[in-house]
Formats: structure tokens, C-alpha cells, sequence
């Protein structure tokens, strides 16, 4: 049996049985890389780490397999201040982002951290917004969702797996800002995640799910949801194939969560290189199509400079964006 | 009648040899990964599911073995919470409590023997449980809010005076101690750093880890140096560990009891083992009354939480494989492992892929059965650990400590921490204040919070919405009655002997 072990399998082992198990932890692995995920199990940030990390380990750019460590809080500020304040040179740490990411740090969220304090290295997918009603709820469509505000805001409470002025937030109130209602009107209650925020919306204590696609679908299938609007430029495919879009609907509000990553902003140029090119590869391969598919992403891709210039502009548009609907002075 | 049936292919599915041998080798593993405090079930998963990915074994074979490190490494984490009190999962803390003082009183044998059985009981009972009540129970999982979660906390809260030995004002400061080191850190809805006082490491808040391993193990250390004479043994080991079957045969109602309320607790995404442990630990407690010796060594307080929480690990699969939303930290990296085999819990999952479910649900079965068959003959062997001098156990768990907080987050600044909590929990010691309550509010403390603010929230300020369902009452008057009790107790007590 062990002779048919993987090579990774057998390292490991070899290394319970000489050093104790506590001597080969993942922490200690100096070689391997570490993908960091700012949120718990289950969310996208956890995703793109996970099914980065199986197809860099697939093609094998990556020394072994890639370890995906959950590091939640703070909407990805603890992650955040962790790789800039404690693995400032770690070569091997790939963080897995958003705009959620960029969101923060532009309201200075992340305390004085700012996105020139990491390096961005590339994003290799993308998501739609989506905004769910349960199943048997009122409304029927984007329409009388927006008159049910108009007539009562306080009436439809909305959950969302980001914090107050996170990108869940940051969806309703763009909808509602584009179709003139108050956006500080809106009531937003924040949840460890979309899966707690997607439980709350099917156990009645909110009216309506602020998320992304991917988290509604295997809900939307089993009858449980409705999915009122998509925030995607274009129709979706697949079991949202029927929703309408915000822009069909007359809104013009999207909202694309790409999937990237940064890396600790005390590496060398030399190093930066080589996960910007471990992305380009990653990013072209077919391996990476695939898991995209399964992962539900959309394409979208994005590395190196270009990115970097991405994300300043980002930075600098999201910013604009909570001063005009008061989130920020 | 159909999910017998279903459980039965599931049991023909778990039984194939090459299952079985897995999860023959998932509780070995287990057990061997879990005696280190810092590693735990967690970790241990995590390291075995990229091989299981690249061996290319079928979704159900991958899920046993995990389930067998997870089942294994719990236990393996009791056997040094009990001997060395060094525990590493915040449902250990309450083990701790009476299977150290039973070593201390030279009964190791018999706390590793019934910590055995009674997960054995915890886990049969509630995988029944999980066979025959998935679908409903998810629906209660569901109707749990944010107001009833809080009630919840404050239930599990006022249990704490079964932690005082007598004081509560004491518990209740140990308590406020562990609620306000909860608050350090960056506040969970915005983002602000709170306590920090500018250090960039106290923005993560406190390791579990490092507060525990410090409060018990390195004040074990201090306590330990401090009335130690130089070659003595730790503690006297009775006889060969026999194991007396009488007494665990007692324990009987106090696990079934204990495994039904774990479950229950479990169940509830983001509770999970740490509740079910403290409110078994309570429950018992108050049940026995007079009778019992809870605190100094009662066996009672090792088979409750031992059964609860077990019983708490199965049930917290139920949100996990019903609604795809993971009800611990264990269950969010299976969730993981789930994804990573191409497998999208969720409600459909018991229709879609039923081989999955029910073959799960048999090895689990399997697995805890492995675990009693492994680990009762082998309780002499671990017993025999406390036979080391004194010269050599004090530095050994000492290296223990340090390795599994280094283990943690590789972070220098913990192992420093770690010591002043070392410090601060010989001086707790000496003072006779409770430690468990310290540990209850740190890993409670920021569930409470984010409940009651969401609470606030939903209900825009009412406090009405904290006692507005039949479930949120419910527990608001056994949280009530949980306080009150103790005190009515003593006050009868008091009354008979003056009178």
C-alpha cells in the first residue's frame, strides 16, 4: 500500500514517523505554498484558494500540493494585517481576493493598511451579484421589490456575508441608489458568510439575500430560493438562465467579484515574477477551464502590471463610490 | 423504513475492505495526531485531504478516512487532556476539570476507559440520530436566529456557576476575564481594533490555543515545580489500570442523556462541542446534587461531556450535508474536502448522491467502533505515561506546550503570551478561580456578540425581538432556572442544617 502512495503522501508519512507529527504541520512545511483564504470554509474566497491550489498542484508548478488556510475576520482584515504584519517576506503565501479587498482598503477599513502595502499578483475569474428572495416570498421581480422599498424600506431587511459597507452591502445599496430611493434607508444585517446569510433568509429572519451565483444555486435547484435579479453585464447561463439582469430590468447596476490574489508586499521583484507567471500559465491552461466551470466562474483574467493598475484604479473608484452614497466622508 | 434500508447498503458500503481498512488506519492516525493539543482534528484533516485527493480513491473512501482522523484525533486529545490536562479543544476544557483530578487521584485507567466508551455512546446514539432525523433537523437548524443563538449563550452562561466549586462571584469573574479577552481584537461588524493598543499582533484577537495551553498546561508546569519533590512520580497509577466495569456501567443515563443533548446543540451551525460539553457538564451536575463530587474527580464529569461532545461532532454534519453550511471548524474543512471531490452539499444531496450520505453515516459507526476496540486495551499503555518521573514529565509537557502553539501560527509573540497565560493561571490557581469559565468566554463571547448586535440589527433596536419565539423563551427560563437553581440549593441546604 505504500508503494502506491503519491510521492506527497509518502513524504509526509516519512516524516510523521521521523520527527512526529508536529515536526511536518503545515506551518512549519517551509517549501510548500500556502493559500490564504480570509473567510471561512465555503465561501469565495476559500474557493478560489481551494481550486487554485488543486490545479497548480495538477499541473505541478506548485512544490507538492497548495495548503489552503481559513483565517476569517474582519472581512479579510485579519488576513490582511497578518501578511503584512507577519509574513512580510514569505515567498511561498499567495491571499486569495476580491473586490471586497479593495472595497475595505478603500474605506480604510484594514486601519492604516493600504493596497500598496501587498503586491497584486492576478485574477484568474470572476462572479455575478445576485439579490434571492425565499421561495415563497411576495415579491416576483426587481420591480416589486423596488416598490415594497418605496412604500416601506423598513419592511425588507437584507443579509449579506460581508460587514456593513461590504460588497453584499454595496450591491442592494447600488440597486437602490439607481433606482432613487435613499440608500441609508436600506437596513443590512452583516453575517459570518453567505452560507449564515443564506440560512437566515430560509429560517425568515431577513426578506432578502444579497450574494453572488454560485452560493444561490444549489438553493435555486431544490426549489428553496428565488433569485429576484442577477448583477451580470449579459443574461447568465446555467439555472440562472431566467433571471433577468439588473440592466434588462432597467437598472443599470453590476457587480463582478473577480477572483485574484495579492502576495506579501516584502518579496523581490524576482519572486513577484514568478507568481505573476504562475498565474498567466495557470490562467491559460485547460485545467484551470475546467475547474473554472465547476467552480461556476466566469472568465476573467488579469495579471501582473496591468493588474496592479486594476486595483489602484479600483481602489480609487470605490472610494468615489461610498462618498456619494455617504458611507464615507 | 427507507432509510433503514438506505443505512444498510450504507453499512455494505463501509464494510468493503478497502474501507474499512481506512478507517482502521483514519483513527490510529487520529488518535496518534491528537494526543498534540495544537494540531487537532483540524489540522489533521487537513493534511490528509490532498492525499486522498491524489490517490484517487472513490468520494465515500476519501470522507471515512477523514471521518476516522476526526473521530480518532478527539480521542487522542482526551487521552492527554486527562493525563497531562492538556487540553487542546475547548470541549477537552471541561473534560479536564474531572479526568485530571481522577488521575490526580490515581483513577487515569478508569477516565480514559469511560472518555472511551462514552464517545462510543455519543457517537452510536446520534448517528441514529443524524439516519433518522436529517431532514427535520434541518428545518430546526434553520429557525435558529440570531435572538435565539443569544439565549442560547446566555443559557450555556448561566451554567457557569457548576464551574465556581462553591463561588460564583469568583466564576463570574474568571468569566468577565475570558469575555473581555474575547473583545480583543478587531471588532467582527466594522473593522476597528479594540484593546490593541497599536500592536499589529493583538489585531487577531487571542488564539483559543494560546489562552488554553497557557491557563492549563504551563500553570500545570508552574504548579507542578512548585510542590514538587525531586524523582517523585506524577501521580499514583492504581493496580493495571483495571478497569471497573461497575462504575461505568452507572454512567449509563448520564451519557445517553448527555449524547441526546449534544446532539441537539450540535446541530445548531457555529454552537457545536463547546456548548454541548459545558451545558452536559451542568446538567449532570445539577442532576446529581448531593451525590455527586463533580470538580474533584466525579466520573459522571468525564462520560457527559466526553458523550455531548461526540454526540455534537455527528450532529453538526446535519447542516453540513443538508444545507452545505458548515456547522464547525471540522465540518467547514470537510466541507472543503467535499467541494474539492466535486460534491455540492446542500439539499439535494441526500436524494443525489445517497451512496455518499449513507455510507458515511455506516463508517462513521465503524469508526467509533475501531476507536473502543483500539483504545480500551491500550489504556494500560497510556497510563503507564504518568509512571515518568517528575524530572522528566515537567520538561516534557513543557515542549508539548510550546511545540503545539508554535504549531499554531508559527508566531514567536504566542509562545510569550502563551507564558504570561502560564502565569496568569497558576496565580487563578492559587487564588481558587475557576479556569473553565475563562475558556467559555473566549470562544462564546464573540458568538454572543455578533448575535446580539445582529438581533439589534433585525430588529432595529427592540429588545422585545431577544424573547419573541417559543425557542428564545424557552431557553431564557432555562437559563434561568440553570442560575437560580444552585442557589436554591444551597439555601435548602442551609436551612435543613441550622433547622
Amino acid at each position: 500500500m505504500l508503494a502506491r502512495l503519491p510521492h506527497a503522501a509518502r513524504t509526509i508519512l516519512a516524516c510523521w514517523l521521523a520527527l512526529g507529527a508536529s515536526a511536518c504541520s503545515p506551518t512549519t512545511d517551509a517549501r510548500g505554498w500556502e493559500c490564504l483564504a480570509p473567510a471561512n470554509a465555503g465561501g469565495g474566497w476559500d474557493l478560489t484558494c481551494r481550486s487554485v491550489g488543486r490545479v497548480l498542484a495538477e499541473l505541478e508548478m506548485a512544490p507538492g500540493r497548495v495548503r489552503t488556510t481559513n483565517l476569517p475576520g474582519a472581512g479579510g482584515g485579519v488576513a490582511y494585517a497578518r501578511t503584512v504584519a507577519q509574513r512580510s517576506t514569505d515567498p511561498n503565501l499567495l491571499v486569495a481576493a476580491s473586490p471586497s479587498t479593495i472595497l475595505r482598503l478603500a474605506q480604510g477599513q484594514y486601519g492604516s493598511l493600504q493596497a500598496d502595502d501587498v503586491r497584486w499578483v492576478g485574477a484568474v475569474g470572476a462572479e455575478y451579484g445576485v439579490l434571492a428572495v425565499a421561495a415563497d416570498a411576495p415579491w416576483q421581480s426587481v420591480d416589486d421589490l423596488i416598490a415594497a422599498w418605496r412604500q416601506d424600506a423598513s419592511s425588507i431587511v437584507v443579509s449579506g456575508g460581508s460587514a456593513v459597507a461590504g460588497q453584499d452591502h454595496m450591491k442592494v445599496l447600488l440597486l437602490a441608489h439607481e433606482a432613487g430611493l435613499d440608500p441609508r434607508q436600506i437596513r443590512y444585517v452583516p453575517f459570518d458568510g453567505g452560507g449564515e446569510a443564506m440560512t437566515a433568509l430560509l429560517g425568515g429572519f431577513v426578506q432578502l439575500f444579497s450574494g453572488e451565483a454560485s452560493e444561490v444555486e444549489g438553493q435555486v435547484e431544490a426549489g428553496r430560493l428565488r433569485v429576484l435579479v442577477t448583477l451580470a453585464p449579459e443574461r447568465m447561463e446555467g439555472p440562472l438562465r431566467d433571471v433577468p439582469t439588473a440592466r434588462e430590468s432597467g437598472f443599470d447596476v453590476t457587480w463582478t467579484t473577480w477572483r485574484g490574489f495579492y502576495v506579501p508586499g516584502g518579496i523581490d521583484d524576482v519572486r513577484y515574477g514568478e507568481w505573476v507567471r504562475t498565474l498567466e500559465t495557470l490562467g491559460r491552461s485547460e485545467e484551470w477551464a475546467e475547474a473554472r466551470v465547476e467552480n461556476r466562474l466566469e472568465p476573467f483574467y488579469m495579471v501582473g502590471a496591468e493588474f496592479e493598475a486594476f486595483v489602484a484604479e479600483q481602489v480609487e473608484d470605490f472610494r468615489t463610490m461610498s462618498r456619494e452614497i455617504g458611507l464615507l466622508r | 423504513m427507507d432509510a433503514l434500508s438506505h443505512l444498510i447498503s450504507g453499512f455494505g458500503i463501509a464494510l468493503q475492505p478497502l474501507n474499512l481498512g481506512l478507517a482502521v488506519f483514519g483513527v490510529a492516525t487520529g488518535t496518534f495526531v491528537g494526543m498534540l493539543p495544537g494540531i487537532g482534528p483540524i489540522n489533521a484533516i487537513a493534511i490528509l485531504i490532498p492525499i486522498t485527493f491524489a490517490s484517487g480513491m472513490p468520494p465515500e473512501s476519501a470522507l471515512i478516512l477523514l471521518v476516522g482522523i476526526y473521530y480518532g484525533s478527539q480521542y487522542g486529545n482526551s487521552i492527554s487532556t486527562i493525563l497531562l490536562n492538556v487540553p487542546g479543544t475547548a470541549s477537552a476544557v471541561v473534560t479536564a476539570i474531572d479526568g485530571h483530578a481522577m488521575t490526580k487521584d490515581g483513577r487515569a485507567g478508569q477516565a480514559l476507559a469511560v472518555s472511551a466508551v462514552a464517545s462510543f455512546v455519543g457517537g452510536t446514539l446520534s448517528i441514529f440520530a443524524l439516519v433518522l432525523l436529517a431532514p427535520v433537523l434541518s428545518n430546526w437548524a434553520i429557525r435558529f436566529g440570531p435572538a435565539e443563538y443569544f439565549a442560547l449563550m446566555v443559557f450555556a452562561f448561566s451554567a457557569l456557576s457548576s464551574f465556581s466549586g462553591g463561588s460564583v462571584v469568583r466564576a463570574l469573574a474568571s468569566t468577565g476575564f475570558g469575555l473581555w479577552l474575547a473583545t480583543i481584537g478587531l471588532d467582527p461588524n466594522s473593522a476597528i481594533p479594540r484593546y490593541t493598543f497599536g500592536s499589529i499582533q493583538l489585531l487577531d484577537g487571542m488564539d483559543f490555543v494560546v489562552v488554553t495551553i497557557g491557563l492549563f498546561a504551563v500553570s500545570e508546569v508552574f504548579v507542578l515545580l512548585s510542590d514538587t519533590r525531586m524523582g517523585e512520580a506524577a501521580a499514583d497509577v492504581t493496580g493495571k489500570a483495571a478497569i471497573a466495569w461497575k462504575e461505568l456501567l452507572a454512567t449509563t443515563w448520564t451519557m445517553l442523556r448527555s449524547a441526546a443533548l449534544g446532539f441537539g446543540v450540535g446541530v445548531l451551525p457555529g454552537a457545536g462541542g463547546t456548548i454541548a460539553s459545558f451545558l452536559a457538564y451542568s446538567t449532570e451536575e445539577r442532576l446529581a446534587g448531593e451525590s455527586g463530587d463533580f470538580g474533584n474527580g466525579d466520573i459522571r464529569g468525564v462520560a457527559a461531556p466526553e458523550a455531548a461532545n461526540n454526540a455534537a461532532a455527528n450532529g453538526a454534519l446535519i447542516p453540513l450535508l443538508t444545507l452545505g453550511v458548515p456547522g464547525s471548524g471540522t465540518t467547514a474543512v470537510l466541507l472543503g474536502a467535499l467541494l474539492g471531490l466535486g460534491i455540492t452539499p446542500g439539499p439535494l444531496l441526500l436524494t443525489e448522491e445517497p451512496d455518499l450520505f449513507w455510507g458515511l453515516a455506516a463508517s462513521m459507526y465503524v469508526g467509533n467502533a475501531f476507536l473502543l476496540l483500539l483504545n480500551l486495551p491500550l489504556v494500560g499503555v497510556f497510563v503507564r505515561a504518568l509512571t515518568l518521573p517528575r524530572w522528566v514529565l515537567i520538561p516534557g509537557v513543557s515542549a508539548l506546550a510550546f511545540v503545539a502553539v508554535y504549531a499554531v501560527n508559527a508566531s514567536s509573540f504566542d509562545l510569550l503570551l502563551m507564558t504570561g497565560f502560564g502565569v496568569v493561571g497558576f496565580g487563578m490557581r492559587r487564588f481558587g478561580f475557576p479556569l473553565a469559565p475563562v475558556v467559555l468566554g473566549l470562544v462564546l463571547g464573540p458568538l454572543m456578540e455578533k448575535n446580539l448586535r445582529r438581533a439589534m440589527a433585525l430588529s432595529g433596536g427592540e429588545v422585545g425581538v431577544l424573547f419573541d419565539s417559543p425557542i428564545a423563551v424557552t431557553l431564557w427560563i432555562l437559563a434561568f432556572v440553570s442560575f437560580i437553581a444552585p442557589i436554591g440549593f444551597r439555601w435548602a441546604r442551609f436551612r435543613s442544617t441550622r433547622g
